[in-house]
């Protein structure tokens, strides 16, 4: 189990900006820490071992620390409303509960904890309209319909609450209603306290406890909330939205909330009169279908009016809001690359690790007049694919993966942790505990699989290792080589576009960069159109399309659309991101297959075992011969930490059809996949027999290359396991020598054609 | 329908298993593992690492994830095919009555 963990305030830091770690110690007071360099994360001890070379720094030292705890679950809070109940009041809505059964939640609240006041409105005892009042000592008071709501079924309410005589009544009404089914509720009549109305904030799907924290989380959709003045019914509320309502109900409003408004935010505008706008906290999903969406529009942008329901869960999470235990001023001197905070409380054992590694890149300095000179090589970190599968948990959440992977799900002291504390959030991977899936994934929370020394159950039996871990093995073999580099992320990337690459000639990538925005993708693309050299050293790039939030930083959104491999999907209509109203999905759906960007596409995946690749006729064609100098092996990668091999976990080829350059050379193929070696279901419309790389000839990963028109190249290993093998035999081996001979050539600042 | 362990059937793949617990398996021992990995329990077996690249034992997460993962105290594998080949034993006298007392390889 861990002991210490933490996260950093950002992914990407210039010289001479400040960077803060956040960090919960489970017992103990203090912690050492200090700066390191990540060389290698991996300490299989069949390969060159871990390697963190240490940057002295002003943090050296030991430094104070506490628990710090994540109050996760959306909700939406206002907090200039009047005492809603010192009169007769209704609330108007619709729901849409995703788990009514999970126990009281809350729907809309004006409570104060501290003294039991106010009112609740939330669904209870198995999914139950409720209402529940406070008189400010201690007395609580709570009425309920007779029947419980539906899972995932609209419902209208109708709350109404009239303080001096204590009369209220709710109403639950099924849009759709079925037959047998009883789900319509209503229930009118007197309540005997005496509530008090506290002049406090307004919480619609949870409302805050005593200790300082929000709970009650309510599981699902709300669309169009609305709260007047006076005994109102569902009638009243379907003339507010038509806008058709008479004077006397329009003017009653005391707060109109439309999220249809302003989606791409965490606004919540209240478009009645007063202007009581609400914020939406840890980052409940946007851009849902509301009551009303009948399908004539699939994007949001365009009718908004269909999108008007808000999706809180109570394990969201955007912001873990943990309070900085120490500071790093980045010297202006540090060389640009992979470094970690090296944390520790005491010496790990068999039940418990004390000691933590968070991750974090120096990229050149910001100002381009201080940069000087730079290396002609980039790194670039696919840090939104770490994002994308921050915490990801499938192995806990998901039953079959055993049989996914074809061999036991590996739990280290990491896991355990993360399988106790689902507070931390899921990745794009995971679905909420109501089902539906994780769109947003923020970088402002312990992101423990992307650390230095975690060993993934989804990485290839021996050093298993995915993503970030597996790109130290990259890291490792530029510092082995003697490579001068510099380092950037794919935020950076985002940010700055096709001007932070203009300067260098090549680009290095990860082993798995997935996820990309638009602005990434088009600066990428601008700097390969205009000579760039693209080292892709890896499989499954360029996949899925992302976006990020315009006000708030380090989150992004995927949307599983229509096709790839998806572990959720999203719902029919929600294919639109809310970010920005792009259409989501994959890449190649939007007509940018990967083939477009790298010459090679996905084709394949599995987690079994990695194998090897055949020289292909290619590699003996007069362009390649560079890249197979001092190779004249028919097999390549034979060997390796991730799987025993080059070619393993997820695969690319090339692929006729898909926008790729067709002068791409194939210089060698995979071979002796297993079964479990299976082709992405973007690759087929009619579900083949064969679809393991036993049966299957189309199941292979091309080592590829091509020149670009403007003389620049395109190298792609089209493997996740390729950087595994980079350092067998003290990094003497054909894998070695053929990633160097392509480094050297690209160096040369030689047009290739 | 879905397919059902034979044990007459399916003995012929305990040896193919023993020898290679994790890579490229034939047909029959696919399916023969693929029906053996699925528990409609909800629960899951998991590899769980003591020391890492040294030690496992065996752990059983259950259905529901507010209850706590029960982590053995032994036997504790040296080796991943160890654990592998124990869990393949356990299943298949869970499944068909019979113990295999064989060893990993030979």
């Amino acid at each position: 189990m861990l002991k210490i963990v933490g996260y950093p305030d950002r992914y990407s830091v210039a010289p001479g900006e400040e960077i803060a770690f956040k960090i919960s110690l489970e017992e103990g007071e203090t912690f050492e820490a200090r700066l390191v360099r990540v060389v290698n994360g991996d300490c299989n001890p069949a390969g060159p071992g871990l390697k963190f070379p240490h940057i002295p720094t002003e943090i050296d030292g030991i430094h104070a620390g506490k628990p710090q705890r994540i109050d996760a679950g959306s909700y939406m809070v206002a907090t200039e409303l009047p005492a809603v109940a010192a009169q007769t009041f209704s609330f108007l809505g619709f729901v849409w509960p995703t788990m009514p059964g999970r126990g009281e939640q809350v729907i809309a609240a004006q409570w104060d904890p501290a003294t039991q006041a106010g009112f609740q409105i939330g669904i209870g005892d198995e999914g139950r309209l409720s209402l529940t009042v406070g008189d400010g000592s201690g007395g609580t008071e709570t009425v309920r319909v007779d029947h419980p709501m539906l899972e995932r079924q609209w419902y209208q309410i109708a709350v109404t609450f009239d303080p001096p005589s204590g009369e209220f009544t709710l109403d639950q009404r099924p849009l759709i209603p079925y037959a047998v089914v009883r789900d319509h509720g209503q229930y009118r009549g007197r309540i005997r306290l005496e509530v008090q109305a506290p002049p406090v904030a307004f919480y619609l799907a949870g409302r805050p406890d005593s200790d300082g924290t929000v709970g009650h989380h309510f599981d699902g959709k709300i669309d169009g909330p609305i709260l007047l003045s006076g005994v109102r019914t569902h009638a009243d509320h379907d003339g507010l939205l038509a806008g058709s309502a008479p004077q006397d109900v329009v003017t009653a409003r005391i707060a109109h909330w439309d999220f249809s408004r302003e989606i791409e935010s965490v606004n919540a505008i209240d478009i009645g009169p007063s202007g009581r706008h609400g914020r939406l906290m840890q980052m409940p999903a946007r851009a849902m279908k509301g009551h009303n969406w009948t399908g004539e529009e699939q994007a949001w942008p365009n009718k908004p009016e269909h999108y008007g329901a808000v999706h809180f869960h109570h394990d969201d999470i955007y912001d873990a809001q943990w309070e900085t235990s120490v500071s790093l001023s980045i010297p202006d001197d540090l060389k640009s690359g992979a470094y970690a905070l090296h944390a520790w409380s005491g010496d790990s054992d068999e039940t418990a690790t004390r000691e933590t590694y968070i991750p974090f890149f120096v990229r050149p300095p910001r100002d381009k007049a201080k940069r000087g000179k730079r290396p002609p090589v980039l790194v670039l970190a696919p840090t939104m694919s770490y994002l994308s599968y921050c915490n990801h948990a499938e192995h806990i959440t998901a039953r079959g993966a055993e049989r996914q992977m074809g061999r036991l799900l590996t739990f280290g002291h990491t896991d355990l942790y993360m399988y106790d504390h689902p507070e931390l959030g899921g990745s794009h991977y995971d679905t909420h505990a109501d089902g539906s899936g994780v769109c947003y994934s923020s970088r402002l929370r312990p992101n423990l699989n992307f650390s230095p020394r975690y060993h993934s159950w989804l990485g290839g039996p021996g050093s298993a290792l995915y993503q970030y871990n597996a790109d130290t093995h990259l890291f490792d073999w530029l510092d082995h080589k003697g490579v001068d580099y510099d380092l950037i992320t794919d935020e950076d990337l985002h940010e700055e576009g096709y001007d932070l690459l203009a300067d260098y000639r090549i680009v290095i990538t990860g082993t798995h960069p997935e996820y990309h925005s638009t602005a990434m993708w088009d600066g990428m693309k601008a700097w390969i159109d205009r000579g760039g050299r693209l080292m892709y050293m890896g499989g499954n790039g360029w996949y899925w399309r992302i976006g990020f939030h315009k006000t708030e930083p380090g989150v992004i959104e995927v949307r599983r659309a229509e096709d790839g491999i998806r572990t959720w999907a999203a719902e029919p209509g929600e294919y639109y991101q809310s970010f920005n109203g792009e259409f989501g999905g994959l890449w190649r759906r939007i007509g940018r297959a990967p083939n477009v960007m790298a010459g090679v596409g996905f084709i394949a995946q599995g987690f079994d075992i990695s194998t090897f690749y055949r020289r292909a006729p290619d590699a003996d064609h007069p362009r390649a011969a560079f890249i197979f100098k001092d190779v004249p092996d028919e097999i390549i990668g034979d060997f390796g930490l991730v799987g025993g091999g080059a070619a393993g976990i997820e695969l690319d080829c090339i692929s006729a059809n898909l926008g790729g350059p067709p002068n791409m050379l194939r210089l060698a193929s995979s071979d002796g996949h297993s079964a479990m070696m299976m082709l992405v279901n973007e690759e087929f419309g009619v579900v083949p027999p064969n679809l393991g790389g036993d049966q299957n000839e189309r199941v292979h990963a091309d080592l590829a290359f091509g020149e670009t028109p403007s003389g620049g190249a395109l190298f792609a290993t089209s493997s996740i396991a390729w950087c595994g093998s980079l350092s067998h035999n003290d990094y003497d081996n054909n894998v070695s020598r053929i990633t160097w001979n392509v480094l050297e050539r690209f160096l040369d600042e030689t047009p290739f054609v | 329908m879905v397919y059902k362990i034979d044990p007459e059937i399916d003995r012929h793949y305990i040896e193919e298993f023993r020898q290679k617990p994790i890579g490229a398996h034939s047909p029959g021992l696919q399916r023969l593992l693929n029906t053996m990995r699925h528990d409609p329990s909800g629960k899951q077996v998991v590899l769980v690492c003591k020391r890492p690249f040294e030690e496992w034992v065996l752990g059983l997460m259950p259905a529901d994830r507010r209850e706590p993962i029960a982590i053995e105290d032994g036997p504790v594998f040296t080796d991943i095919e160890e654990a592998e080949w124990e869990v393949f034993r356990r299943r298949w006298r869970l499944l068909t009555g019979e113990s295999i007392n064989r060893p990993l390889r030979d």
